[in-house]
């Protein structure tokens, strides 16, 4: 197992630099020439040249991933066209506000849906088990950036209830845990969980039903044993694979919540990413995506790991 | 479950499935119909989406106005204004009207993509399966490096970097599912190349490509399209989606996702009538999803 682990984290390697090709290739397919994507488009032709040089954009294409691996490696994820200053700075503070929406509603999510699932999966064609899935199927189809709309012509507009924009009262993109940040923090979070909530709520259903069918699940009844301690049984044989669908979702968050961002003007990355698109921004939609995407391939690793360590049934060669 | 490097334990499942597949008689079908219409959930999504994909269809018969022709005097109607069933937008266009031709582009965009991605990802996932060896490391391991994005950062990404428009999105779109397919193809057609009707074929002399097209891919198909079709409706949230970022289409086009992205700012004045066009994307994906679920159940495979 030792080895497996190792070999694992080692093959997170070749992804990384892959993922990190595949970001600097973005920049290569936008259409133009790529000098433009970084100086912009009123600077003089000398300024253009220098710049070409400073970039290494005369150098042939390996040679350019290298150059531009050397500066990511450092930390320097270069400029921003629009406001001119570093991407990291913008993006550190941006990141921390979509992890820490991502983070709260992929928990409430699945909260909600080992519930959920949990219910369902034990009473499996009840209508409790109908009503779950029925939940589900609509958490995995709503587009949820119009759910988050609704939810602000409920709360905000009809209800006048909570905030419909921002992270803070008055625009403020500092985090603190009161109760005028907290009312914030509410639509987005909620709008988000509906998609974990759904998923995770099919994988439990799912596994549950399973384990239940068990013969040992059968053995256990036998033998007297009571469904408290039962229960026990059926979430330690449920929760590797559970745990892992879980672990992913929050990445797909981190990903996913772009839209719902722009929805409430939250000041995470989907912000961003959103003003970098509007006003061809590169940099920014460069360097954004790159440490998205590291960030998921972390979680995959870690999740794996993680389901390995758990589940010593599991032997991958 | 799906990490970025083991098939998931359901796409193991669909190569068990596809295994068994060798059993199935020419009544196949038959019974997956029967099967079919005895599923209500089914028969109501099918017989819904008909209904819309007629209405978008002949959305210029049917459409009381013209999607483009506005008035500064009757902006943003509320529902239910005489002549305008279901208001105006915020520049003066009649929603229904909108609601209808914006199907066209929204349906496009959440099919085209699918389509494109379920050919080309048969292509190359069966290939990989079926041959093997380098061919398999080299299709799967590029398969990787596309799965360690999350779908829409890699759509965002991709039509992010491309500009707005169309085909721009729908390219983004059918990169990001491509690897997806692929996936289930290769676990799929591994599981039906180990059998042994398989080897009889191939002990009679048929080669490769001969028993690809006789033999794997009658077994291999029926799982990979189930699989497809439950991609619709991602596809068509998030095509949507990137409309609703202002990639995707541009105005005055009408398509559900930019109607609503255009309707936002109205959300103070007419909110029921700015969160239509996403009921509609709504209806649609769920829809599309509860029939995959059916097809999946009539056509035997898990997953």
């Amino acid at each position: 197992m030792i080895l497996y682990l190792l070999r694992r984290a080692l093959y997170a390697i070749p992804i990384a630099l892959a993922v990190g090709f595949v970001c600097f290739m973005l920049v290569q397919i936008a259409p133009g020439d790529p000098i433009n994507a970084i100086v912009p488009p009123d600077a003089p032709a000398d300024v253009v040249e220098q710049v070409r040089k400073d970039y290494g954009l005369d150098k042939p294409l390996p040679m350019q991933f290298g150059l531009w691996l050397y500066k990511v490696v450092q930390g320097d994820l270069g400029r921003s066209l629009a406001t001119g200053r570093p991407v990291w700075s913008d993006l550190s503070t941006a990141i921390g506000n979509t992890l820490m929406l991502a983070f709260c509603a992929s928990l409430l999510g699945f909260l909600l849906g080992c519930i959920l699932g949990g219910l369902a999966g034990t009473f499996r064609g009840s209508a409790v088990d109908r009503g779950a899935v029925g939940l589900a199927v609509a958490g995995v189809s709503v587009p949820h950036y119009w759910l988050g709309m609704v939810m602000v012509v409920i709360f905000s507009v009809q209800l006048n209830w909570l905030p419909a924009m921002g992270a803070g009262p008055g625009g403020s993109s500092d985090w603190s845990w009161d109760w005028d940040h907290v009312k914030h923090l509410i639509l987005p979070m909620v709008t988000l969980s509906v998609i974990p909530m759904g998923i995770v709520t099919r994988t439990v259903r799912g596994l549950v039903a399973e384990i239940m069918n068990q013969e040992f699940i059968t053995a256990l009844r036998g033998k007297g044993m009571t469904r408290g301690a039962i229960f026990l049984h059926v979430v330690k044989n449920a929760a590797p694979n559970a745990l892992a669908v879980m672990g992913l979702q929050l990445g797909y968050l981190m990903g996913g919540s772009i839209l719902v961002e722009t929805v409430f003007s939250w000041p995470g990355t989907g912000l961003l990413l959103n003003s970098a698109i509007f006003q061809r921004d590169l940099p920014v939609l460069q360097g954004t995506i790159l440490v998205l995407a590291m960030f998921f391939v972390a979680l995959n690793l870690i999740v794996d790991l993680m389901q390995t360590a758990l589940d010593p049934r599991i032997k991958r060669a | 479950m799906s990490t970025a490097t083991t098939p998931s334990a359901a796409e193991a499942e669909l190569a068990v499935q596809a295994r068994q597949a060798q059993a199935k008689s020419a009544g196949y079908w038959a019974g997956v119909w029967k099967r079919l219409r005895r599923d209500p959930v089914t028969i109501v999504c099918a017989s819904l989406l008909l209904l819309m994909l007629l209405a978008i269809v002949f959305a210029p018969l049917l459409a009381p106005h013209d999607p483009y022709q506005g008035s500064m005097i009757r902006r943003l109607r509320a529902i239910g204004t005489p002549n305008y069933p279901l208001g105006t937008d915020e520049l003066g266009r009649d929603i229904l009207t909108r609601l209808l031709h914006g199907g066209r582009l929204s349906w496009f965009m959440g099919i085209t993509p699918v389509v494109f991605a379920f050919v080309i990802g048969t292509t190359l996932g069966v290939t990989a399966g079926y041959v093997g060896g380098k061919v398999n490391m080299l299709i799967m391991r590029t398969t990787d490096v596309f799965y360690a994005f999350p779908s829409v950062l890699l759509a965002v990404a991709i039509s992010g970097a491309l500009g707005a428009g169309i085909f721009n999105a729908i390219l983004a779109l059918t990169l990001v599912f491509i690897p997806q397919i692929i996936r289930v193809a290769e676990s799929v057609t591994q599981g039906v190349r180990s059998l042994d009707f398989v080897d009889a074929a191939r002990a009679s002399g048929a080669s490769g490509f001969t028993i690809v097209r006789v033999h794997v891919l009658g077994n291999v198909l029926g799982p990979i399209f189930v699989y497809s079709t439950s991609l619709i409706s991602v596809c068509m949230i998030i095509a949507s989606g990137l409309s609703f970022l202002g990639l995707g289409t541009k105005p005055p086009e009408p398509e559900w996702g930019l109607m609503l992205n255009t309707l936002r700012t109205a959300i103070y004045v007419q909110p029921w009538v700015a969160v239509l066009p996403g009921a509609c994307i709504f209806v649609t994906s769920i829809c599309f999803n509860l029939l995959a679920d059916g097809l999946r159940q009539a056509m035997d495979v898990k997953g």
